[in-house]
C-alpha cells in the first residue's frame, strides 16, 4: 500500500474554485432541469466554456501532445465539482474515457491529431461501450464489413449525443482494434434515460468510414484502461453528488421548523446525518485514493478503483435518498433540485459496473473467493 | 341482522346468491357495483346498510376472491385509495347516519373520488399546526387557506379537510374536520410536478369556500382526534391483506425467475432477504387485521407502513441494479396527470422514484417511528414547546 498524498495541492484548490465559480454562474439547477423535457440547448455552450475557456478537456493529455499535462488528480477535482452541479457535460466520457483510450496510441501515429483536437476542446469523443460496462466486463464487438468499415449496433452509450467522433471497438481474430468514426456517419438514437443530465443513446454503424486508431495488439488494453480510469474517476463525481446532498440537506434542516422546533435539532435526524457525514468522508477519501493511484500509475490502482466503486456508488445513492426523504414533500417535487441528484446518483451506481460487480472483482483481486459450489 | 351470514360458509352462499341474481356478464358495471354495495359485500366489516355485514375484516379477502373468479368488475380501488383507505373508515367512525348514507356508496363504487386536504406548506409532519381557517357563519363555514401535496385533487369530487376553527386554544384543540366539496366555488387546484415527471399531486387554494355545517365530521374542536383515526386507517390499509409476492418483491421475483442472465450472488442474497422481510410483513398485516376484526385501527399500523416503505424502496433500488444497462433507461418524463397511482406499475425507474414517496406520504417514516416509540412503546415524548400555548401565539 503506497503512502500517496491524498490532500489537494494549491493548484488543485485554484482549479476547483474556478470550476465551481463557472458552474455556479452557468449551471444552476434551473439550467439542468430542462434536459428532462428534451431541451438540451444549454449543454453545448456550457461544455465549450469548460472544455475550451477553462481548458479542462486537455487535463489528461501531456503538453507535448497538445494537452494541459495535468493528471487524474486534477480531473478528479473537476468531476467532483461537476457532480456537485449535476452538470450535463461530456467531460467523463470524452475527456477521461475516450481520451485515455486514444492516449494509448503512440505519438505521431494514427489518432494523434484527434487526441490533440480532443485536448483542445475542438472535438468531443465517445467510446462505444455501454455505460454499465465494468472495467473487466464484456465489450460489445463491432465487426467490419467487406470494405473494412465497422458495422453493428450498441445500446446505452453515454456521451454519444455530445460527440462528433465515436471510438468503436472492433473485435477481430487477433484482438480488439479501435476505429474512430465521425458521429455524423452513425445513426444515434437518443434514449429516454433515468439520468437525462447524462443522456444515453443507441448507436448503429452501417458502412461508416473511419480511421483505425489502435491496432488489435493494443486496443483491448486501451479500452479496458479507459473503463478503469473512467470507473476510478467516476467515484469523484459520486463523491461530489453526495457532498451536495449532505450539505443541502443539513442546510434545509437548519431552517425548517415543525413542532415549534428546528427539525435538524431532532436527535434522530442528527444521528442519521452524522452517520451520513462519515460515509461521505469515506467516499471522498476512497475517490481521492483511486484518482491518485491512477495519476501515479500505482500498482494498487485496480484495487483502489474497485474499492472506490464498491463504496462511492452506494454512498451517493444513500445521500441522495436521504436528501429526498429529509426534505419531506418538497423533496418529491420537480421544483426542488434533489431529484436531479437522485437520478444522477442512481445512474452513476449502475455506471461502469454496480457496487456488487466491484465487490465481486475485489473477491478475485484480494484472494477472498466465493464459497465453492456444493 | 338476524338473517346475515356469520360463517365463511354462509358468506360463500351469500356471494353465490348475489352472483346468480346479478350475473357479471350481463350487468352494467356501475349497476353491479351498486348492487354489491347494497348486498353488504362491498366491505364486509362495515355495518349492514353501509355496504357491509358486520363481519370480521379478514373475511373480505374471501369475497374478493370469489367475485374475481366469477369475472365480476371491481371498483378500481387504485383510483380511489384515499377515499377507500382514509375517508371511508373515518366517515364510518365519526359520521352521522345521514353522512354515511350520502357519501359511502358513491365513494365505494368510485362514482365520487376523494382526496386529502391535510398538509400545508407550514404544516406537514406537524399536522396539528395547520393554519387554514374555517369560520362559522350561520349554518355554514367559510374556509380560507392553502393546502399542498394533495394527491388526486384534480380528479376528486370530495375531500377530507382539517382546518383551524379556534386559534385561541392550543393547536390540537382548535381543529375541526370537514368533508369539502371540490366542485364548490373558491376551490382552486393547481398541478405540482413530481420527480417521476408526472403531476400526481397538487396545490389547492381555498378562497371563501362555503362548507355547510352538516359536512362537518365530528364535533367542532375534535378535528385532531378524527384526523388521527384517518391516519391510523391509512397505515393499516397499506401493506395489509396482500398476497405473497403481492408488491414490489413480486415484481423483482418475477424478473429474477425470467432473466437468469441477470443473476449475481450479491443480488441473490439481497433478494432473498427482501423476500423474507416482505413475507413476515405480510403475515404481520394479516395478524393485525385478524386482531382488529371490526374495531378501529390503533397506532400499531404505523409499523406496517414503515416496513412497507422500506421494502418497496430497497426492492425497487435493487431491481435497477439487477437490470444494469436496462435500468439506465426510463419510459417517459412527460408531465401527465395520472388517472391512478400504481406503485408497482410502469418501468423499473418509475417504481424506484415513486417508492421514494412511500416514506413521506401519509406520515413520514420518522414520524411513524415516533408514533411507535411514544404511543405504542410508551417512551417519553420529545420535549415540546408548542403543546400548551394558544395556536395564535406559537412562534413561526
Ligand atoms: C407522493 C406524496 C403524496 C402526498 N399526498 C398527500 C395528500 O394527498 N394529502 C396531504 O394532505 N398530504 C399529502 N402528502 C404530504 C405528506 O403527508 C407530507 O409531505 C408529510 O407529512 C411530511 O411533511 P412535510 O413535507 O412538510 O415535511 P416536514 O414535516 O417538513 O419534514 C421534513 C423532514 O423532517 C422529518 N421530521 C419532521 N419532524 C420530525 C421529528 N419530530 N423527528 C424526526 N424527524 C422529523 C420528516 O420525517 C422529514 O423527513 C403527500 C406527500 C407525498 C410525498
Amino acid at each position: 500500500m503506497s503512502d500517496l498524498d491524498l490532500l489537494p495541492t494549491d493548484v488543485e484548490d485554484d482549479l476547483r474554485a474556478s470550476v465551481r465559480e463557472l458552474l455556479a454562474d452557468r449551471c444552476p439547477p434551473s439550467a439542468v432541469v430542462p434536459v428532462y423535457d428534451g431541451d438540451r440547448s444549454s449543454i453545448a455552450p456550457l461544455w465549450r466554456a469548460l472544455a475550451t475557456d477553462l481548458g479542462l478537456a486537455g487535463l489528461l493529455v501531456p503538453e507535448e501532445r497538445g494537452g494541459a499535462g495535468a493528471s487524474a488528480r486534477e480531473a478528479a477535482v473537476v468531476l467532483e465539482e461537476l457532480g456537485r452541479a449535476v452538470a450535463p457535460v461530456p467531460f467523463l466520457t470524452s475527456s477521461v474515457v475516450a481520451t485515455t483510450v486514444l492516449s494509448a496510441a503512440g505519438p505521431g501515429g494514427a489518432g494523434a491529431g484527434l487526441l490533440a483536437a480532443l485536448a483542445a476542446g475542438e472535438r468531443t469523443a465517445a467510446l462505444l461501450v455501454p455505460l454499465g460496462t465494468a472495467p473487466g466486463g464484456r465489450l460489445p464487438g463491432f465487426a467490419v464489413d467487406g470494405s473494412g468499415r465497422p458495422a453493428g449496433q450498441v445500446r446505452g452509450i453515454a456521451g454519444a449525443l455530445e460527440a462528433d467522433v465515436l471510438l468503436v471497438p472492433v473485435a477481430g481474430p487477433d484482438g480488439t482494434s479501435v476505429h474512430a468514426v465521425p458521429a455524423g456517419d452513425a445513426r444515434i438514437d437518443p434514449v429516454i434515460s433515468l439520468d437525462m443530465s447524462r443522456q444515453l443513446a443507441d448507436v448503429v454503424l452501417d458502412g461508416a468510414a473511419g480511421e483505425r486508431v489502435l491496432g488489435a495488439e493494443a486496443g483491448d488494453a486501451a479500452v479496458r484502461s479507459g473503463l478503469e480510469v473512467g470507473a476510478a474517476l467516476l467515484a469523484s463525481e459520486q463523491s461530489g453528488v453526495a457532498q451536495w446532498c449532505l450539505t443541502t440537506t443539513v442546510g434545509y434542516l437548519q431552517d425548517r421548523r415543525q413542532f415549534g422546533r428546528v427539525v435538524g435539532g431532532f436527535q434522530a435526524l442528527k444521528h442519521r446525518l452524522a452517520d451520513l457525514f462519515v460515509a461521505v468522508e469515506q467516499a471522498a477519501a476512497a475517490a481521492r485514493y483511486a484518482a491518485v493511484t491512477v495519476a501515479e500509475d500505482d500498482p494498487d490502482r485496480t484495487v483502489a478503483t474497485a474499492v472506490a466503486q464498491a463504496w462511492c456508488g452506494d454512498v451517493a445513492v444513500r445521500a441522495a435518498e436521504e436528501a429526498v426523504q429529509l426534505h419531506g414533500g418538497i423533496g418529491m417535487t420537480w421544483e426542488h433540485p434533489a431529484h436531479l441528484y437522485l437520478k444522477r446518483a442512481k445512474a452513476d451506481q449502475l455506471a461502469f459496473g454496480t457496487p456488487g460487480t466491484h465487490r465481486a472483482r475485489l473477491a478475485d483481486l484480494l484472494d477472498l473467493p466465493a464459497p465453492a459450489a456444493p | 341482522m338476524s338473517d346475515g351470514p356469520t360463517t365463511p360458509g354462509e358468506l360463500r352462499q351469500r356471494v353465490a346468491d348475489f352472483l346468480a341474481e346479478h350475473p357479471p356478464a350481463g350487468t352494467d358495471r356501475l349497476e353491479f357495483l351498486r348492487a354489491r354495495y347494497d348486498a353488504g359485500l362491498a366491505w364486509v366489516h362495515f355495518p349492514p346498510g353501509s355496504g357491509g355485514l358486520g363481519l370480521p375484516r379478514s373475511l373480505q379477502a374471501q369475497v374478493e376472491e370469489e367475485l374475481a373468479r366469477a369475472g365480476a368488475p371491481d371498483n378500481d380501488p387504485r383510483a380511489n385509495g384515499i377515499g377507500l383507505g382514509m375517508a371511508a373508515p373515518t366517515i364510518l367512525a365519526f359520521g352521522t347516519e345521514e353522512q354515511q348514507r350520502r357519501f359511502l356508496r358513491p365513494l365505494w363504487t368510485g362514482e365520487e373520488l376523494w382526496c386529502q386536504l391535510f398538509s400545508e406548506p407550514g404544516a406537514g409532519s406537524d399536522l396539528a399546526a395547520v393554519s387554514t381557517r374555517a369560520v362559522r357563519e350561520g349554518g355554514e363555514w367559510i374556509v380560507n387557506g392553502q393546502k399542498v401535496w394533495t394527491s388526486g385533487a384534480h380528479k376528486a369530487r370530495f375531500a377530507i379537510l382539517v382546518a383551524r376553527t379556534d386559534p385561541d386554544v392550543a393547536k390540537h384543540a382548535g381543529l375541526t374536520y370537514f368533508l369539502c366539496d371540490m366542485a364548490a366555488p373558491g376551490v382552486d387546484v393547481r398541478p405540482l410536478r413530481q420527480i417521476t415527471g408526472e403531476a400526481e399531486f397538487n396545490e389547492v387554494f381555498l378562497t371563501d369556500v362555503h362548507i355547510p355545517d352538516d359536512h362537518r365530521l365530528g364535533a367542532e374542536g375534535e378535528g385532531w382526534r378524527v384526523a388521527t383515526a384517518t391516519l391510523n386507517s391509512e397505515r393499516v390499509a397499506i401493506g395489509g391483506g396482500a398476497a405473497r409476492e403481492g408488491g414490489m418483491v413480486g415484481v423483482l421475483s418475477r424478473t429474477w425467475r425470467q432473466r437468469p442472465e441477470l443473476r449475481t450472488a450479491d443480488a441473490h442474497q439481497r433478494l432473498l432477504r427482501l423476500w423474507v422481510e416482505a413475507e413476515v410483513t405480510r403475515l404481520t398485516g394479516k395478524r393485525l387485521a385478524q386482531k382488529l376484526a371490526v374495531g378501529q385501527p390503533g397506532p400499531e399500523g404505523a409499523g406496517m407502513k414503515l416496513a412497507f416503505a422500506r421494502i418497496a424502496q430497497e426492492t425497487s433500488g435493487l431491481e435497477l441494479e439487477l437490470l444494469g444497462d436496462e435500468g439506465l433507461r426510463y419510459s417517459d418524463w412527460t408531465l401527465v396527470r395520472p388517472e391512478r397511482v400504481d406503485f408497482t406499475g410502469r418501468d423499473a425507474g418509475y417504481r424506484y422514484l415513486r417508492a421514494k414517496g412511500n416514506s413521506i406520504e401519509g406520515g413520514t417514516s420518522e414520524i411513524l417511528r415516533n408514533v411507535l416509540a411514544e404511543r405504542v412503546l410508551g417512551l417519553p415524548p420529545e420535549p415540546r414547546v408548542d403543546k400548551d400555548l394558544p395556536w395564535k401565539d406559537l412562534p413561526r
